[in-house]
């Protein structure tokens, strides 16, 4: 407690807890609560009743959290129970989740709002496929910090190898994720070592007990990396009475940057113009209201708009759209079928919305993808494709949680059956921002083909690195250029010195790489001329997404595999990356611990063992039997 | 620049934002208020939220009859300050109906016949959202509570049969006849409320500062001297400075030994207490560890 009670509470942490009673966190959560002196006396009672009652030798902490009686009954944990306490340095808000695969929604659900996320891990037990649920889950909702609380330390004898192969595991799985940061704590939770004080039963980990770690965490970054303006409308205050005749106010709650009086926003979807001329709050106007502030906005001009609607930076739009691309973990038990019709509630929009397509569904295990599964079940998660009646204005979930979810609801039951996240908005043309419209000029693109008397087309080289795309793109680049034929390679290493040089090499930035090339070579083969991409693109859907594109402007995609085992790429190694990998140095590299997804249906199958110019002279034959030179 | 809103802030911008749901998108929605510190919060987080304007929706009492007539006195005003319309729905008039049996003998309550009176008057009215003042710390069936929470036509609550709630997006889809329980106060704790009691200056019926009162001992509890108390033989009324840390029913809603005359000495004894609210002043609680989740189930508060 702070020294004065009427002091303001400290500063809010967010957590949500995610593991089995197995593992022993309901024993974690009461022992965080029962040592932070947050459970009083009656309740300590009844727990000590039931413990009695129950013939356990011990006072099991467990029951502190377990509310419904099926879960008591049961030992187990089924839905989300929210427990807060306060200590000196923070004020928490923990969301305890169970853990088994079957409740994956509930843990989804707890997650969608913490700042971070506790996993669970049984020292005796090892990584198993559920925490690496837990962690998927975990950098799936964007959960910026990972702690993994590996338990019951006491039952490996505080073997310090048991503690640091768990957490390197769940590290090398984090690679391949977006997962931000990851700390290990070694814990007993029943006996309470490592939880609020300190052990000496590991003399070898220096790090601090849990309760520290969580007091010290800074999330206050975490909550600005976006910050340009967003406040969707959530309701229109009209008094209709004398004293405000004509007062219109737009109320709702800021959900990210800052709005200031005379600032310039823009209403979207309709794409509107105006000024903030006020920003009222019961306690009287203010200047400037920033997120996650409920303020209410009185425009400049007067305006139709309505609940739904976004007000939003005007140099800063956020996307308007009626297709999107989106993560989704279906929480109904009835499965998601392609072509199903859902409504869809996006910030404080309601509208249908209609499942076009069913990308993929993950594998949490082994993180691949597999694409056109045909369905999502019940806590399966996968990509789908979302076409919607109305417009939805959108930011990437990636960028901001809050206009970038949504939730799908059946509208047979009225149930929330989908949990979404917005990977990507399409607009036609594809332009992310509503103020550029895509301009058509006067010349055609056969007016550019027959200028430069060719036509463009894009050769998609995709293998494990070292395969020799490159080699082979260039010296096919070169033969094309010296025989009078426009053509341009893009390679994947130069465009990460350039176009890619932001990105890094997780999941999210690999699609965007992926992305950004597919959109370069395509707006050159609209120009004209033969496009040779030569990148690892190890994803699939990825390159569909690709294809796709290039078939939507019909432009003609071919796509190769260079086909080169493994064993082949390693011994070349020109850069070293197989090494450094296998030193433990490198991380997620593609064919060591990153998977490499084969083209299912390549347009052409090039041996990487042979000589170039045999994988060269194959190309050339087939473009020419295509028609493309 | 980096700005943080304070944790009270942030307690309420939450609920102010649920308040606006709940306006735009149910048809008939109505506001749960018996008197009580965490209903009186409920009255100013609808200010904050819809002022200028008036409250869209009306606030509805459950009257049991068992009153402490300060709390009525103190409900009439706040009502008449606020010009906002008050619907009464009365738990005598459900007994004289035939609608519920009152309960007789000592430690009888109309805390349960409350639920019959409310569902029929979420029935007549035809509301489709009822905005209550639940927290989710307290107790542990109410842990799990929804900030939605949803209930079939018969009122019940089904806990395997609640919607996920994720971000802040609420689904409060219902079909003719269903409603929704609505609790913006569910991430508020006992001391968050009485610190932004006094945060905001709110008046609370007076029940709540210590005052000298007749009452009689029963289980370790302080049980008002009222008609409403059927007392045992043995029980003899004394005089003792006591406070209420919660307003129910008279007949089961203990006093706890207090000094605290002012607001700033009441949230300092909160802050230091040892026992739960329900723990320390509820006598119906005390039955069994499930008769919360059992209440619920039925359709109460």
């Amino acid at each position: 407690m702070s020294a004065n009670p009427l002091d303001a509470p400290p500063e809010l942490l967010r957590v949500v807890t995610a593991g089995s009673v197995d593992d022993g966190k309901s024993t974690l959560i009461g022992r965080l609560l029962h040592d932070t002196k947050s459970i009083l006396d009656d309740q300590l009672d009844q727990v000590q009743l039931t413990s009695q009652e129950r013939g356990d030798g011990r006072l099991d902490l467990a029951l502190l959290t377990d509310g419904l009686r099926a879960e008591r009954e049961q030992g187990i944990t089924i839905d989300v129970a929210y427990r807060f306490f306060t200590t000196p340095k923070r004020s928490f808000i923990l969301a305890d989740t169970p853990g088994h695969v079957r409740y994956t929604r509930n843990m989804v659900t707890g997650a969608s709002t913490a700042d971070v996320a506790l996993v669970l891990i049984d020292a005796r037990q090892g990584l198993v496929e559920q925490s690496k649920r837990h962690a998927f889950i975990a950098s799936l909702l964007h959960v910026p910090h990972l702690v993994a609380c590996v338990n019951k330390m006491d039952l490996v004898d505080w073997d310090q190898g048991v503690f640091d192969a768990i957490v390197d595991d769940l590290a090398a799985y984090g690679r391949r994720l977006a997962l931000p940061e990851l700390h290990g704590i070694p814990i007993s939770a029943l006996n309470g070592d490592n939880v609020v004080d300190r052990s000496d039963a590991a003399p070898w980990y220096d790090g601090p007990p849990l309760l520290s770690y969580l007091e010290d965490i800074d999330v206050a970054a975490d909550r600005h990396v976006f910050d340009e303006a967003r406040l969707p409308v959530q309701w229109v205050v009209r008094p209709h009475d004398d004293a405000h005749h004509d007062y219109r106010g737009h109320a709702g709650q800021v959900v990210a940057g800052t709005l200031r009086v005379g600032d310039e926003v823009l209403v979207l979807p309709k794409g509107e113009r105006t000024r903030i001329a006020q920003l009222d709050t019961f306690d009287g106007p203010v200047d400037e209201a920033f997120a996650p502030m409920s303020v209410t906005a009185l425009l400049e001009d007067d305006l139709d708009v309505a609940r739904g609607d976004l007000l939003c930076a005007a140099d800063a739009p956020a996307q308007v759209t009626r297709d999107l691309h989106a993560d989704v973990c279906w929480l109904a038990e009835k499965p998601a079928q392609p072509s199903g019709r859902y409504l869809v509630k996006h910030t404080t929009r309601t509208t249908r919305a209609e499942l076009t397509r069913i990308e993929h569904v993950v594998d949490v295990g082994s993180l691949r993808t597999e694409p056109d599964p045909g369905g999502l079940e019940l806590n399966d998660i996968g990509r789908v494709a979302l076409r919607t009646a109305a417009p939805l204005v959108v930011d990437r979930y990636a960028d901001n949680r809050a206009t970038g979810s949504f939730i799908l609801i059946d509208e047979a039951t009225n149930e929330t059956v989908a949990a979404g996240m917005v990977v990507e908005a399409v607009r036609d043309g594809g332009a992310r921002s509503p103020n550029v419209v895509w301009e058509r000029g006067e010349a055609t693109r056969d007016d550019r083909w027959a200028a430069l008397g060719q036509a463009g087309a894009t050769i998609w080289l995709t293998g494990l690195p070292s395969s020799g795309k490159s080699a082979i793109a260039a010296a096919l680049e070169a033969r094309l250029v010296g025989g009078g034929t426009g053509a341009y390679l893009i390679d994947g290493d130069n465009l990460r010195h350039g176009l890619s040089g932001d990105l890094g090499f997780d999941a999210g930035s690999r699609a965007e790489n992926v992305r950004r090339a597919g959109e370069a070579a395509r707006m050159l083969a609209d120009a004209g001329l033969v496009v040779l991409v030569a990148l690892v693109s190890p994803y699939a859907d990825h390159r569909e997404r690709v294809r796709r594109r290039h078939a939507e402007e019909d432009l003609p995609f071919v796509e190769v595999y260079v086909d080169t085992p493994l064993e082949v790429c390693e011994a070349r190694d020109p850069k070293g990356l197989y090494r450094r990998a296998r030193a433990g140095t490198l991380h997620g590299l593609t064919g060591v611990d990153d998977p490499y997804e084969p083209p299912p249906e390549p347009d052409l199958v090039l041996d990487g063992t042979q000589p170039i110019e045999d994988g060269v002279a194959a190309l050339e034959s087939l473009l020419g039997d295509r028609g493309l030179l | 620049m980096t700005r943080e809103l304070s944790y009270l802030r942030l307690l309420e911008t939450e609920a102010v934002f649920v308040m606006r749901e709940v306006a735009a998108e149910f048809e008939r929605p109505v506001i749960l208020f018996s008197g009580g510190k965490d209903s009186i919060v409920l009255l100013r987080l609808a200010e904050k939220a819809f002022r200028p304007a008036r409250f869209p929706f009306p606030i509805l009492h459950v009257d049991t009859g068992h009153n402490f007539p300060e709390v009525i006195e103190f409900r009439d005003r706040r009502v008449r300050e606020l010009g906002e319309r008050l619907i009464v729905a009365s738990v005598q008039e459900t007994i004289d109906s035939g609608r519920a049996h009152e309960e007789t003998g000592v430690g009888a309550s109309r805390n349960r016949l409350q639920t019959v009176t409310l569902l029929d008057a979420i029935a007549a009215n035809g509301f489709d959202a009822a905005l209550g003042g639940a927290r989710r710390d307290e107790e542990r069936a109410r842990a799990k509570e929804r900030v939605f929470s949803f209930r079939d036509d018969m009122g019940q609550w089904d806990p395997k049969n609640q919607r996920p709630e994720l971000w802040g997006i609420y689904n409060g889809r219902v079909r003719k006849g269903e409603h929704v329980r609505v609790f913006p106060l569910s991430n508020w704790t006992e001391l968050d409320v009485w610190r932004y009691i006094h945060a905001e200056r709110l008046e609370v019926p007076n029940i709540y500062f210590a005052h000298p009162r007749r009452v009689i001992e029963r289980d370790g509890m302080l049980l008002a001297d009222s008609r409403f108390v059927p007392r045992r033989p043995e029980e003899t009324p004394f005089e003792a400075t006591v406070r209420y840390r919660t307003v129910g029913d008279i007949a089961v809603t203990g006093a706890v030994r207090s000094e605290a005359e002012t607001l700033e000495a009441v949230v300092a004894e909160i802050a230091a207490t040892r026992v739960t609210e329900r723990g320390e002043t509820r006598a119906d609680d005390r039955v069994s560890a499930a008769a919360m989740e059992d209440r619920k189930r039925e359709g109460y508060f």
